[in-house]
């Protein structure tokens, strides 16, 4: 297959925290490649280096070695690329999901998903039709209005969701994202990301050590230890 | 969308509560000013309303406002004498304070020739004072109705007209009588005082061995004569004829021994640097710490506020937003809370500045320059939040 067909492409990424004798590597060497609309877990327990993967793939971490290619752009090669805009990249090519959510509690519903299309420049009611069509497609219509303190930890989910994928992104990271819900709605929130890396045609990495939910995966990445041990195609 | 409004729209009581108080604290900075400005105005009241030229006082004095100054009241007609001099009239002050209704009444009362200048300016209910003695006009500040009569020395006298707001220098309302009423409560003696004075001058005056009994008699009448009498004022003013030399009038009653006459420029200069100065620079004083409390009052709930949005920053700055819409959020909150705290400041001072003992004069000019320092302490106050904004890093958006 062609690089640039890749959503994602990690090659020998390494982290390293601090210098000398108090250097710690929270992640070495990993290397691999996720194809759009390709729904990949990277499963393992706290501390093994997962949320350092992830930040070093979503432009908040500078990697200390290796390469990261985000949909065929060249964002880190031993360190970020020089000139990159990465408020502009992460904005435009990538859509986050947190664990809890982290909806802005004085937005309702609907300003929670515009303000993510505001940030990148579309107009307010360009917006406003973009983040009812995403909520009303999350089966969130009734709830436009509501502020996060009002909404289930689900729906409060969803509203995160239309707002990770409110600017189409090509990658969607996520962190934790059925950690605080119950089985069902964990499970509903995992049905949910595989339709739509189907349909959007993006790739979506999910950081868990939520074991309930690896059935729902293509692709699971077993980390260890700052390692890729093991990867299990489903 | 503004995220400032709409954070402000949900926190809406603690925004509302924190700008009622800063509202609050800007309206005393604001009558701190208006009280200042009043000083200024009282100082000068007496002075303005007089529209005098020249003010004669007793040599090596600074004047009524200032010390004891005595001169006599025959003096006007020297005054007048001189080319130049329009007309001059003599003027008696002096501070009275008195149980009215069980409560202190305390007023300045001045003395002027109803036939020369420096009575009240207005009447602004019932009359002038038409006879010579036993009538007031008052300031309405003294509270006091038409026909109530108060005792001053050895009288009665009955208010006949109330008019506007006179004051003295120190703030005290001003009520006005005629001149000789004015040298009797100011000078003259009881009966018992006479009686006393006339005895220990003839006693002095036996012990002279070389007066005869009728020079003694005689010296006796005329001593007693001099110190019973009220002819003494505390100043003359005096205006000029049109095309007058200020300067030469003044140099030639300089001339003359135990006056000095002094300029318009000349008693404002006493009365707004030497007597109020101290009192200026003390509200001054408070106006500064009063800001500055404003700006760290500002500075903390911003600082707070910005605290309070650690993770709504971080999740802004990870979905991309630019610097720009966080800083601008921030500081919008911080304007907008000094803008609406002015506001209420404002409209507070507005509404009681009337009821407050001392005059208050707000100027457009002090208003408008607060305003501005409330918007320059705003951003330098929101220059603490925005400083820990921009250090939050977008990573602290993920984990619990």
């Amino acid at each position: 297959m062609d690089k640039s067909m890749y959503a994602i492409e990690v090659d020998k990424l390494t982290k390293i925290y601090g210098k000398g004798e108090t250097a710690v590597t929270a992640i070495a060497d990993a290397t691999f490649q996720i194809k759009p609309g390709e729904l990949v877990a990277i499963l393992g327990p706290s501390g093994s280096g997962k949320t350092t993967l992830l930040t070093s793939i979503g432009l908040i971490n500078e990697p200390t070695h290796g390469k990261v290619v985000i949909d065929g752009a060249m964002v880190a090669d031993e360190g970020w690329t020089p000139g990159l805009d990465l408020k502009r990249l992460r904005r435009e090519k990538l859509g986050f999901i947190f664990q809890h959510h982290n909806l802005i509690p004085f937005l309702n519903a609907l300003e929670n998903v515009m303000v993510a299309l505001e940030i990148n420049h579309l107009s307010g009611a360009e917006a406003k039709n973009r983040a009812t069509e995403l909520l009303i497609s999350l089966k969130l219509g009734h709830r436009l209005n509501n502020y996060p303190t009002a909404l289930s930890g689900g729906e409060a989910q969803r509203v995160a969701i239309a707002r990770a994928l409110a600017n189409k992104p090509k990658v969607i990271l996520a962190d934790e994202p059925t950690a605080a819900l119950d089985t069902e709605n964990g499970k509903n929130v995992m049905d949910l990301l595989k339709k739509l890396a189907v349909e959007n045609h993006s790739a979506i990495l999910v950081v868990t050590h939520d074991h309930r939910m690896v059935e729902g995966f293509d692709r699971i990445f077993q980390v260890s230890d700052g390692r890729i041990t093991s990867e299990v195609c489903n | 969308m503004n995220l400032a409004i709409r954070d402000i729209r949900y926190h809406r009581g603690r925004f509302i509560l924190t700008s009622i108080g800063l509202g609050l604290l800007l309206g005393v900075v604001m009558s701190m000013g208006g009280i200042y400005r009043g000083l200024f105005a009282d100082a000068l009241t007496i002075l303005n309303i007089t529209k005098a030229d020249i003010w004669v006082v007793q040599q090596d004095t600074n004047g009524p406002f200032a010390e004891n100054s005595r001169i006599p009241e025959d003096i006007k007609y020297r005054i007048k004498a001189v080319p130049g001099v329009a007309e001059a009239s003599p003027l008696s002050f002096q501070t009275i304070q008195i149980d009215r209704m069980g409560k202190p009444l305390r007023f300045f009362l001045i003395g002027y020739d109803l036939n020369g200048f420096g009575g009240p300016p207005v009447i602004m209910a019932g009359r002038n004072i038409r006879q010579k003695h036993y009538e007031m006009v008052v300031a309405k500040g003294m509270k006091m109705e038409i026909g109530e009569k108060i005792r001053l020395g050895l009288h009665e006298y009955t208010v006949v007209g109330i008019t506007g707001k006179v004051v003295s220098s120190s703030g005290d309302p001003a009520a006005f009588v005629s001149l000789s009423d004015a040298q009797d409560i100011q000078f003259k003696k009881d009966n018992d005082a006479i009686r006393n004075d006339r005895e220990r001058i003839g006693a002095n005056l036996a012990g002279i061995q070389s007066l005869s009994p009728v020079q003694a008699k005689f010296l006796q009448k005329n001593i007693s004569g001099i110190t019973e009498s009220t002819h003494t004022v505390n100043t003359v003013v005096a205006r000029l004829a049109p095309g007058a030399n200020l300067n030469e009038i003044q140099e030639r009653i300089r001339r003359w021994n135990h006056f000095k006459p002094l300029s318009v420029e000349e008693q404002t200069k006493i009365l707004t640097k030497g007597m109020i100065e101290k009192a200026r620079m003390q509200l001054g004083l408070f106006r500064i710490i009063l800001l500055v409390i404003s700006a760290v009052i500002i500075s903390l709930i911003i600082y707070t506020s910005t605290l309070d949005k650690i993770k709504v920053i971080a999740t802004l700055k990870l979905i991309g937003s630019q610097n720009r819409v966080i800083v601008g959020m921030i500081l919008q909150q911080s304007l907008l809370m000094g803008v609406i705290a002015y506001g209420i400041g404002y409209v507070l001072i507005l509404s009681t500045y009337e009821k407050f003992p001392r005059r208050i004069v707000l100027e457009p000019f002090d208003l408008q320059m607060l305003f501005v320092i409330v918007v320059a302490i705003c951003m330098i106050a929101s220059f603490v939040g925005i400083r820990k904004a921009l250090k939050v890093e977008p990573a602290e958006a993920l984990g619990g």
